[in-house]
């Protein structure tokens, strides 16, 4: 490990909160614009944990955020209904970390549950069990009358704030980072690449299987716990078989394998989606067409045909942007 | 060094191995023969740990290692070549090879190793940050064989290592196993293609439909009327 090489994705992060936090306080960056920056670094979270079991290890997920509605009710549990912790007490801060790290590991658990029909299962078997899982996960929190049921679990407490959400997905990234340049992520790599062989290598595949949803569970579940902190609301639709397609999509328009990659697609086609609702009112408004926002939902699947047409192995390939390494491969 | 007793293997109900007893001498070549489903590669891959034995023994170095999970089985010092290659195709050459020494702590070793490889097939060292998956068939082959030198043992099972390859390829191959041979690895080779396989081996066991029939001297064997009527077509 070169040392002086470590440091730079700290700087690249520092750097980003300074310009930020300046841009927000001077008022040229308004609040709804700060809300789409932390959606958008959740998305990070979410998909770069992903692509530690879809692009890393090679297992099709389409459960994602089924963890992350675990990791939201559970923490949203905690401070709301348990807790009754208040954003004006300053004392709160650490239960509500707490509460969302708690989310992290009941998913990290039900990761750990699920890794298990993985094992005997590949490709388009295993999406399908996930698949049900995401639906199970939805159906439960929608008939638990103690969460809010359909209603969803309403009023919980606004503590994730840039600072908070930033923080979160720093770690995530460095930690993600170090497990795929350590051996046990070149063994989840050699899963991906032939099962078989990874075996013969001497590969516990079993292990490094259930590893990879365990870890990929854990910050999914901190990821929908400070989603659930930033809206304010844990709600069933919010983490059924649509969200998870959508963190899916950020992996493969930013490059299967690539952190980078699930980085620059979270905040790209967070910002595209925002910014198409925004578009398409306003073209809808100037010129009297019978258009409504969800029309950006056309222009979005049509981009990424247009990625898988033309670019099919998304934006980064497999590739590593310098900053996020930390090994340096010649 | 190996020594396979009256194994028996199944795949759900059918029986896919039914008795096969076999013994790999130390420094030797052995080989196994037969034709298409006899059972070779279910063999194999009993004794790698992929598939689980039904009955009977297998016995490396005198240590029990029936049914022992293959990652297990891979640090006893046992590598296996599996049939059709298996490379790991979007990564390059060199990762490859390092991946094969991923259960050895000391990396200078396993940079040993890869340099070994690299001297027994100057072909690998041309390719060494190629991707796995753009070399040719031969080369593929040649990469798999050096993965498992560098996953390293006493023993190297290999499946089939002429499959799908011109006869040019598959001579370079069968020379390249005996030179391994004879710098002191003992091989267990499975294949169809029975004559080039004899040409190398010292014992060889015929495989028939899950059982061993005629085993002996890979010399004698050349000879055998009913080997030689029915595997090598003359």
């Amino acid at each position: 490990m070169n040392v002086r090489k470590l440091p730079r994705f700290l700087i690249a992060v520092v750097l980003f909160y300074i310009v930020v936090e300046v841009l927000y306080r001077t008022e040229i960056l308004n609040g709804y614009l700060l809300h789409i920056i932390n959606l958008s670094l959740i998305y990070v979270i979410l998909a770069t944990s992903l692509n530690l079991i879809n692009g890393i290890t090679g297992q099709f997920s389409l459960g994602h955020m089924g963890f992350a509605g675990v990791g939201a009710y559970v923490s949203g549990s905690l401070t709301t209904l348990i807790l009754k912790l208040s954003v004006t007490n300053p004392a709160s801060m650490l239960p509500f970390l707490l509460s969302i790290i708690a989310g992290g590991v009941v998913a990290a658990f039900v990761g750990f549950l699920i890794g298990f029909p993985s094992l005997r299962l590949k490709g388009d078997y295993l999406a399908i069990v996930t698949l049900g899982f995401g639906e199970i996960i939805r159906t439960i929190f929608n008939n638990i009358d103690a969460v809010g049921g359909p209603r969803g679990l309403l009023g919980i407490p606004k503590f994730s704030n840039f600072t908070v959400i930033l923080v979160a997905a720093f770690l995530t990234v460095v930690i993600i980072r170090n497990l795929i340049e350590s051996s046990h992520g070149r063994a989840m790599l050699s899963i991906r690449e032939n099962e078989l062989a990874a075996e013969l290598v001497g590969v516990n595949t079993t292990r490094y299987k259930v590893m990879a949803f365990t870890f990929g569970a854990f910050f999914a579940g901190i990821a929908g716990g400070l989603l659930a902190h930033l809206i304010q609301l844990a709600h069933p639709t919010q983490f059924g078989f649509i969200k998870s397609v959508e963190v899916l999509i950020m992996i493969y328009a930013g490059g299967v394998g690539s952190l980078t990659g699930s980085i620059l697609a979270a905040f790209g086609l967070t910002f595209l989606s925002e910014g198409l609702r925004l578009g398409i009112r306003a073209l809808a408004d100037a010129t009297g067409l019978p258009i409504g926002g969800e029309w950006r939902m056309v222009v979005y699947a049509l981009l990424l045909i247009f990625i898988m047409l033309f670019r099919n192995e998304g934006l980064m390939g497999m590739r590593e942007s310098r900053i996020i390494k930390n090994v340096e491969v010649d | 060094m190996l020594k396979v007793t009256n194994l028996k293997v199944n795949y759900g109900k059918i029986e896919a191995i039914k008795d096969v007893s076999f013994e790999v001498p130390d420094g030797k070549i052995v080989t196994l023969i037969g034709a298409n489903g006899a059972g070779k590669t279910t063999t194999l891959r009993a004794i790698s740990g992929l598939e689980r034995a039904a009955g009977g023994s297998i016995v490396f170095e005198g240590k029990d290692i029936t049914n022992l999970e293959a990652h297990k089985i891979v640090p006893l010092g046992i590598s296996h070549v599996p049939e059709g290659r298996k490379i790991f195709p979007t990564l390059t050459v060199k990762e490859n090879l390092e991946l094969a020494g991923w259960t050895i702590k000391d990396k200078t070793e396993v940079n040993r190793r890869i340099d070994q490889v690299c001297e027994i097939f100057p072909r690998i060292k041309e390719r060494l940050s190629q991707l796995g998956g753009t070399l040719s068939g031969g080369e593929q082959q040649m990469l798999a064989v050096g993965r498992a030198l560098v996953t390293g043992g006493k023993l190297l099972l290999l499946d089939e290592p002429s499959m799908g390859l011109a006869p040019v390829l598959v001579d370079e191959i069968f020379d390249r196993i005996a030179a391994i041979n004879k710098q002191g690895t003992t091989v267990l080779l499975v294949e169809q293609n029975a004559m080039e396989a004899l040409e190398i081996a010292d014992f060889a066991y015929i495989l028939e439909v899950g059982y061993t029939t005629i085993s002996g001297e890979a010399k004698a064997i050349e000879h055998d009327q009913r080997v030689r009527e029915a595997y090598l077509g003359v």
